[in-house]
């Protein structure tokens, strides 16, 4: 079980979390004209990578933020956690 | 038989408490301390069960985990277990087991026929025999197979037992209590660090309790002894014996079981049977030990062949002798401390040791002690069926390859040592990247991946002072980082025996013309010539050649089997053993007990279960209650002998007639506050909600991004920045997230709050054409007339002084209200509406009639909003805004969801309108069109329609908008009907929405 450490909590066990996806992509402004293409992107390809991912999460059976996960895909190491405003740098 | 075989002055068995026992129906004594394995063979009980594939006797190989023979059916206090190792069995008094893999008794055994019809039998067996002819599987060779394989059957009773979890903490666990786990516990400890220390024995101390070796001035055992009572003393150490960690899983959690009842005749009241601990350390040291390994020679697998180390614990923790007139065969000088023992004990052994010319502190022991010794020779065959009655040895050239004139020699057990083989599961479990040490011909622990430290003789020391050495200081330099406080412990002197260099010998040649099997994997009935098919058929990789063969995948694991496999596999393929690698190690080490795992989870504990506040109600007035997720809910209300379709249609019809009350309590409820409330469910509605007046609630749709429609529900709007949003019982939990993901991630600019409310209201919904009456004597001081409070109007109003909310909205196509008090209130506003309602025929109504009045009047609910369906499916497309953008919006667009003939909820009515259409069913056009005969659409929801009195379903059906006034066919396969059936408005009852509104 992933040990994963809450930006607003601090460590706590997976079956805390729920899983929710590359937090990589973003969503399209609202009334904007897109491409089918675009919008294909945004609603179903995913790169589905092997080794660093950052994904998103959420606490919710704690303070029930989303949160910002950066984890191996491959091994399940967690190298960074953050909060869902904070600026992710590379 | 009393115990011949035990002996005097030896073991730390309790002589004083005698216990009795059963094995196979026969009664027999032992002691308390004993195991069952150990018992058994203080009786000169050796043979014990029969072989998994060729039903060949079986008999005691180990004396621990690593046992792959002595698997038993246990009962115990009224139950019974299946695969059991008698090596682990704790006795205690009244205990029965009985030998699995026989039928029909362990002495004369069908199954042994497979022995002469070993051609049937070869590696991949599984894959290769029974095929053929097709129909023999199911008739003859399946249910011959299941009879006579298996190891044990399982009980089908519900298990008594109470099995419990537990979640720890800790900066350093350990896992073993050897030399090695008491030395590093003892400095981590000492330091300050919280340290749990686990050892799956009963007793602690590992190769203490059996080694002849001196720790400070005292002997290895008492030594273990002090520390571990000190350790016991100490409040940031928890030391558990009885518990094994089985597996190491991510991010330094680990599972350990805990044996708390099974070495008691019976549970202690209020005691589980065993506890599941999950601990999340901040380091782990793996003390794990090492495992003896066996020499492979012909029928090794014969009752009476053991490891020399099993023959030794069984002598020195138990007092017993496994044989009068033992054979030792070894490769290293491990041999010798079994025959020291032994002579010790008043038995002459003869040690065949396969090294030329050793020399070293313990041969020289054994020769003085006048033990007989033959260098340079092997067991070639063990002779014997039940048990060794003697041995074929023979001298072996220095190449190892040529065997000298065969001799045979009496003897009744054949204690082997192969070296031994370090236990790296919990280490490779980690991901830690073994490495072959060619030192040692075993696998041990190199790069760590996790924050693991692997010690002692499971890292391949096999010195006890380096071990120690080792372990005081991995204890006090990991607990220091964590600690900062360094206490440093004198590491105390050691005396022990130096040995010498062992022979990387492993498998004895067959002699000329001999065909004798010789096992790897006892457990499973592996010899050397199935992993020779499997390489000559084309099986490379090692963890190929393990499937094919079952080498290693039986209960123990491959715990004895797997080094040899490898040693063999790499022979043969001329490679080295690292380059073939070891297949992965998985958890459980060990087997655990379902219950175990499962843990309090069972029955009614399996999920919670949510009740609304007038539940209680309920169950007095007769409801018949439904899971609704975990919520109960009435589903009807039973009066006299009625039945569900008799009472959910009375109280359907008297909604249609008079008033109806529903308990709504379990509908999600979500408070939604702040400046862009109203901007904020702009985006996640279909609908326009930029204009919703205070004290108005709107129906709304909300979509996924993929344009399935995910909920529905009304929303009012409480005050200014005030929101009160409903969602469906089943959808609640997903929608809060859904608003929270958006709120936090994607439009975090807009101020607004989201929280759950749905504990705190209860809800009643009062429905029917009275309920106007009825509602106005309810709240006496507020205008709720069709002006004061018109359709889909709010207000707040005094229950009788209660503070209640007051909701104009309707599911059941009536004119109908829902109310809202504070949870604590719900019970006292349940009976006022009952109360007052009585005048007005008032009757509560389950789910079942809240179907079908919504089923009637055509309102999609959760099986038309399924996950597969958008707004126009359900007849909801009025609700999608042209003007403004929502969430999923663009995905409308696509082509598949514009299509001419997109499907859509339609109403059905049978033409005979007497048979009712099973929900499920499909819809075709020719019901003798040839299979599989094309779906145009299936019924989603079916009901009795109280206002035509006849059945009445929805469905989603193909081109549904054009198929109006059509008849097609309904068919259900499992319920074998077919029923012609006309399509109609979704809208049977009150098309024109008047009653609602009136
Ligand atoms: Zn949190």
């Amino acid at each position: 079980m992933l040990y994963i450490n809450c930006p607003h909590c601090g460590m706590r066990s997976q079956n805390e979390f729920s899983y929710g996806g590359d937090a990589s992509i973003k969503r399209p402004e609202l009334n904007k004209e897109i491409s089918d293409n675009e919008w294909n992107d945004f609603v179903y390809n995913r790169k589905s990578l092997r080794g660093k991912h950052l994904e998103l999460w959420q606490h919710i059976s704690g303070c029930r933020q989303w949160i910002k996960v950066e984890r191996d895909t491959a091994t399940h190491e967690i190298f960074r956690t953050f909060k869902a405003d904070e600026e992710v740098a590379s | 038989m009393t115990q011949n075989y035990r002996v005097e002055n030896t073991g730390l068995i309790n002589r004083d408490k005698k216990l009795s026992f059963k094995f196979n129906g026969k009664k027999y004594s032992g002691y308390e301390g004993d195991t069952l394995a150990s018992a058994l063979l203080a009786n000169g009980v050796h043979l014990i069960g029969r072989s998994f594939k060729y039903h060949r006797p079986r008999g005691f190989f180990g004396a621990g985990v690593d046992e792959p023979y002595a698997v038993v059916q246990l009962f115990r206090n009224g139950e019974t277990e299946p695969n059991i190792k008698a090596t682990e069995q704790e006795l205690f008094e009244g205990l029965e087991a009985n030998s699995v893999n026989c039928w029909p008794s362990v002495n004369f055994d069908i199954g042994a026929i497979n022995n002469f019809l070993k051609i049937f039998l070869p590696a991949g067996f599984y894959y290769k025999t029974f095929m053929w002819p097709k129909s023999f599987w199911y008739r003859i060779y399946e249910p011959f197979i299941r009879k006579a394989a298996g190891l044990g059957v399982a009980s089908t009773k519900h298990d008594k037992e109470r099995y419990e979890h537990k979640y720890e903490y800790c900066d350093l666990l350990i896992a073993g209590s050897g030399p090695s786990g008491l030395a590093s516990a003892y400095a981590a400890a000492k330091n300050g660090a919280k340290v749990i220390l686990a050892e799956d024995k009963p007793r602690f101390g590992g190769s203490l309790l059996t080694s002849d070796v001196n720790i400070g001035n005292q002997s290895g055992r008492d030594w273990a002894e002090g520390i571990v009572s000190e350790l016991k003393e100490m409040s940031n150490v928890v030391v558990k014996n009885r518990s094994q960690i089985f597996g190491y899983y991510d991010h330094n959690m680990l599972v350990m079981s805990e044996k708390i009842s099974d070495h008691l005749p019976k549970t202690k009241k209020f005691h589980p049977n065993k506890k599941l601990w999950y601990i999340r350390a901040k380091e782990v040291l793996i003390s794990s030990g090492s495992i003896e390994r066996p020499i492979v020679f012909g029928n090794n697998d014969t009752p009476g062949v053991m490891l020399s180390s099993a023959a030794k614990e069984y002598l020195k923790v138990y007092g017993v002798l496994v044989g009068k007139n033992p054979l030792v065969f070894t490769n290293n000088d491990s041999g010798y401390e079994t025959a020291i023992e032994f002579k010790k004990n008043g038995i002459d052994s003869l040690v065949l040791d396969t090294r030329k010319n050793p020399e070293s502190e313990i041969i020289n022991e054994a020769k003085s002690l006048g033990i007989k010794i033959k260098f340079s020779h092997v067991v070639v065959a063990a002779q014997g069926y039940k048990r060794v009655k003697s041995a074929d040895i023979a001298s072996i050239s220095d190449n190892k390859k040529q065997l000298g004139k065969i001799e045979n020699i009496k003897c009744d057990c054949i204690c082997v040592s192969g070296f031994w083989t370090p236990t790296i599961h919990l280490a490779s479990q980690s991901g830690n990247k073994t490495k072959f040490n060619e030192d040692i011909d075993a696998f041990i622990p190199g790069i760590s991946k996790q924050n693991e430290t692997t010690l002692g003789a499971a890292n391949g020391v096999f010195s006890l002072e380096e071990t120690l050495k080792t372990s005081f200081q991995a204890g006090n330099e990991i607990s220091k980082k964590i600690t900062k406080t360094d206490k440093k412990i004198p590491i105390p002197n050691v005396v022990e025996k130096k040995s010498s260099q062992h022979d990387k010998f492993w498998c004895v040649p067959l002699p000329k013309g001999k065909n004798y099997k010789r096992f790897l994997d006892f457990q499973n009935d592996v010899a050397v010539s199935d992993i020779e098919i499997a390489l000559r058929e084309g099986y490379r990789s090692i963890e190929h050649v393990k499937r094919y063969t079952t080498l290693g995948m039986a209960t123990d694991q491959g715990k004895t089997s797997n080094l040899n496999g490898l040693q063999l596999v790499s022979e043969i393929e001329n490679k080295v053993v690292p380059s073939v690698g070891h297949t992965t190690f998985r958890p459980p080490y060990t087997p655990v007990s379902i219950g175990a795992i499962v843990g309090r989870e069972v029955g009614k504990h399996s999920k919670p279960t949510r009740k609304s506040p007038m539940h209680s109600w309920h169950e007095k007035n007769n409801a018949v209650f439904v899971d609704a997720g975990v919520w109960l809910r009435p589903r009807y209300y039973k009066k006299g002998n009625e039945n569900l379709f008799e009472a959910s249609k009375r109280e359907a019809k008297n909604v249609r007639s008079n008033v109806g009350v529903c308990d709504v309590t379990t509908l999600g409820k979500i408070d939604i506050k702040g400046p862009d409330a109203a901007e904020f469910l702009n985006r996640v509605y279909t609908n326009a909600w930029l204009k919703l007046p205070v004290g108005k609630a709107r129906y709304g749709v909300m979509l996924r991004e993929d344009g399935i429609v995910m909920d529905d529900g009304t929303t009012t709007r409480i005050s200014e920045n005030h929101y009160h949003m409903t969602t469906t019982t089943a959808q609640a939990a997903n929608v809060l997230s859904h608003l929270e993901y958006y709120l936090q991630l994607v439009w975090p600019e807009l101020n607004v709050n989201v929280v759950s409310t749905t504990e705190q209201w209860a809800g009643a919904a009062i429905a029917g054409p009275k309920s106007r009456d009825l509602l106005q004597k309810l709240f006496p001081k507020s205008d709720v007339s069709k002006e004061g409070l018109p359709f889909m109007g709010y207000m707040e109003g005094d229950l009788f002084g209660v503070k209640a909310r007051i909701f104009r909205i309707s599911f059941s196509g009536e004119l109908a209200y829902e109310l809202n008090v504070e949870s604590d209130n719900g019970n006292f506003m349940w009976e006022k509406i009952m109360e007052v309602g009585e005048e007005f025929k008032i009757q509560p109504y389950g789910t079942e009639a809240l179907s079908t009045l919504r089923i009637e009047m055509g309102h999609v609910a959760g099986s038309e909003l399924d996950g597969r369906t958008i707004p126009y499916d359900n007849a909801l497309e009025g609700l999608t805004s042209k003007k403004k953008d929502f969430i999923g919006k663009r995905s409308l667009q696509r082509a598949a969801f514009i299509a001419e003939d997109r499907q859509r909820v339609v109403g059905v009515v049978p033409l005979d309108k007497k048979t009712s259409i099973p929900e499920g069913s499909h819809l075709v056009k020719d019901a003798n069109a040839p299979l599989p005969n094309p779906k145009l659409g299936h019924i989603s929801a079916s009901c009795w329609s109280v206002e035509y009195d006849n059945p009445f379903s929805l469905a989603i059906l193909k081109d549904g908008k054009n198929m109006i006034g059509k008849k097609l066919f309904v068919m259900s396969p499992l319920k074998n009907k077919i029923i012609p059936v006309e399509i109609v408005s979704s809208h049977y009852v009150d098309p024109k929405g008047e009653r609602v509104r009136s």
